[in-house]
């Protein structure tokens, strides 16, 4: 094993490790995710069916509703949400779901925007952790 | 890069305007960091898409508000609820849901916005000016303001609307600033199936650029003339649903699109696209998963919410056989008077119509617990249809939508 520390920038702070989910898409988490089982459950995303939780979440960016939010923080809240979401552009409602589990229930899940030279390196690794602080995000990733 | 506040912002933050409003500028000052935004602007306006009720944390996130004393500082419209509360006889769903969602609903209503619960707000008198600063959420919504009416929003998820009508302020970034609202995609149709109505062909544009163009704002070029604000509203929705489109420019139709040269502010797009007609029956195909003449259970019009203009379009296509499955149509309140003002509910009635108001039928449990398969002339319900309601779908134009009714099976005109 080789163990490799990358650069990210923070867009929701804290810390947390897990294996990865890949998706080859966006997603959008409103319509495309089952709070209730962290399932993926747009039947047009390649990753239909894959679930989310206590995974380190590769997500390239957001799509589709504006309501996607709540059920990020809701999926969140039940213990299905992704531990860590890793993206490629800054998404608003992806940053915004994190951010109020947070504030209602201080459950961490960190977001954060990798470099897109980074990425296939990224999504090779069997699990990543990500610690992401007001100063900046270092991903650790074991090759 | 630091945020710069106003004196205002520093007020609202300080608590001078009430916890609530505090608590929001505290969400949004976080918000605005995460998206790189350099300051706040007044907003003229809101929309909410927080009533929707989508578990617990909604309902924390609004009775939290309501506990530190909130209320909206601007003139806040609400989108579509999980309960239709005219009706609330038409809910299937769980006692627990229809509480918490009318509960949720009622919450909103507490915190000064106005009870319109239309995902249509634009087709009301809230409908904004062109060149307003506003926060809306509702991804439809979203691409309407921006595109059709010219005024300016990002995407705005749950929470973050609110928290922007509870403190009139939004961070100054993305499509409120003039430098991102031009075209960096073009889009043009070069050729059109024939037999085509424009609300299909608005439908599988919509679809085709929300799945090719990604984050940049399209300019189509090559649509016919005479398409109307339904048609664009059909566009839109079905666009915000396939991909992340707030802004489009139809050039020669929207107000930013006299011509391509303007809607591209002298840029050189990033990317080029050619859209045949056979490009387009293809997205209108695949928008559908049940086969020519497979049996359905309901029809559902009005995602997003049927206008009355819409209404004046179906109710010809109405008269003839009663239609053997029955037939849902969203709209909104407001819709919903000026239909019995106009003495037309009787017939929409016996053509086994059912009119849902305050939300719609895709993200609410209204449908009979058997029906499997429904048809859609809208491009977002065929898009969440599936994985919302766990139906078969098929998208058609109105025309086939009302004669699939009366065949009780999908019909291909």
């Amino acid at each position: 094993m080789n163990a490799r520390t990358f650069g990210a920038v923070t867009l929701v702070p804290g810390a947390a490790s897990g294996p990865i989910l890949r998706l080859d898409e966006p997603l959008s988490f409103w319509g495309g995710l089952d709070s209730t089982t962290g399932t993926i459950i747009d039947r047009l995303h390649p990753q239909w069916g894959a679930r989310v939780a206590g995974r380190v979440l590769m997500m390239p960016g957001g799509r589709g509703s504006s309501s996607g939010s709540a059920t990020l923080s809701e999926a969140l809240r039940l213990g299905n949400g992704p531990a860590a979401i890793l993206m490629l552009e800054r998404d608003a409602i992806v940053v915004v779901g994190a951010m109020v589990a947070v504030e209602l229930y201080e459950l961490a899940c960190p977001v954060a925007l990798a470099d897109r030279r980074d990425w296939e390196t990224l999504a090779a690794a069997a699990s990543l952790a990500l610690e992401a602080g007001p100063n900046g995000a270092a991903i650790s990733a074991d090759l | 890069m630091a945020l710069d506040l106003s004196p205002l912002d520093r007020e609202l933050l300080g608590g001078a305007h009430g916890a609530g409003a505090a608590f929001a500028m505290r969400l949004l000052v976080r918000f605005a960091d995460a998206v790189d935004a350099r300051s706040f602007l007044d907003i003229e306006a809101a929309h909410v898409d927080g009533c929707l009720y989508h578990g617990r944390a909604s309902l924390d996130f609004a009775e939290r508000m309501i506990d530190l004393g909130g209320k909206v500082r601007v003139p806040t419209t609400l989108n579509v609820g999980s309960v239709d509360l005219i009706h609330p006889e038409l809910f299937r769903g769980t006692k627990e849901h229809a509480e918490n969602g009318a509960r949720l609903m009622r919450a909103h209503i507490e915190l000064g916005c106005a009870p319109t619960f239309t995902c249509a707000p634009y087709q009301t008198l809230w409908r904004p000016r062109f060149g307003a600063q506003i926060a809306w959420g509702e991804s439809n919504a979203i691409a309407f303001a921006n595109s059709v009416i010219g005024a300016r929003t990002n995407r705005y998820g749950d929470f973050i609307d609110l928290c922007c009508a509870m403190t009139g302020r939004a961070p100054a970034y993305g499509l409120h600033l003039t430098e991102n609202r031009a075209a960096r995609a073009v889009v043009e149709i070069v050729s059109i199936p024939e037999d085509w109505d424009k609300e299909r062909l608005a439908v599988a544009v919509g679809h085709t650029i929300g799945r090719r163009c990604g984050a940049l704002v399209p300019a189509i070029v090559g649509l016919p003339s005479g398409m109307s604000e339904d048609d664009l509203k059909a566009l839109g929705a079905a666009a915000a649903s396939s991909g992340a489109v707030a802004l489009f420019h139809a050039v020669g139709r929207t107000p930013e699109a006299p011509d391509l040269e303007t809607a591209c502010a002298g840029l050189t797009p990033e990317l080029r696209l050619e859209v045949t007609a056979e490009d387009l029956r293809e997205a209108a195909r695949s928008l559908s998963n049940l086969n020519d003449g497979a049996p359905l259970g309901a029809v559902s019009l009005g995602t997003p919410h049927f206008s009355i203009d819409q209404f004046s379009r179906l109710l010809p296509l109405l008269d003839g056989a009663r239609p053997v499955v029955e037939i849902f149509i969203n709209c909104s309140r407001v819709t919903l008077e000026e239909i019995r003002k106009r003495g037309w509910e009787d017939a929409l009635t016996a053509a086994r119509v059912t009119l849902v108001v305050d939300t719609c039928v895709y993200v609410s449990a209204l449908m009979q617990p058997g029906v499997s398969a429904v048809m859609t002339n809208s491009g977002k319900c065929a898009y969440y249809a599936p994985g919302n309601l766990g139906v078969g779908i098929a998208y058609g134009s109105l025309a086939e939508c009302v004669a699939s009714a009366r065949a009780g099976k999908v019909v291909r005109l």
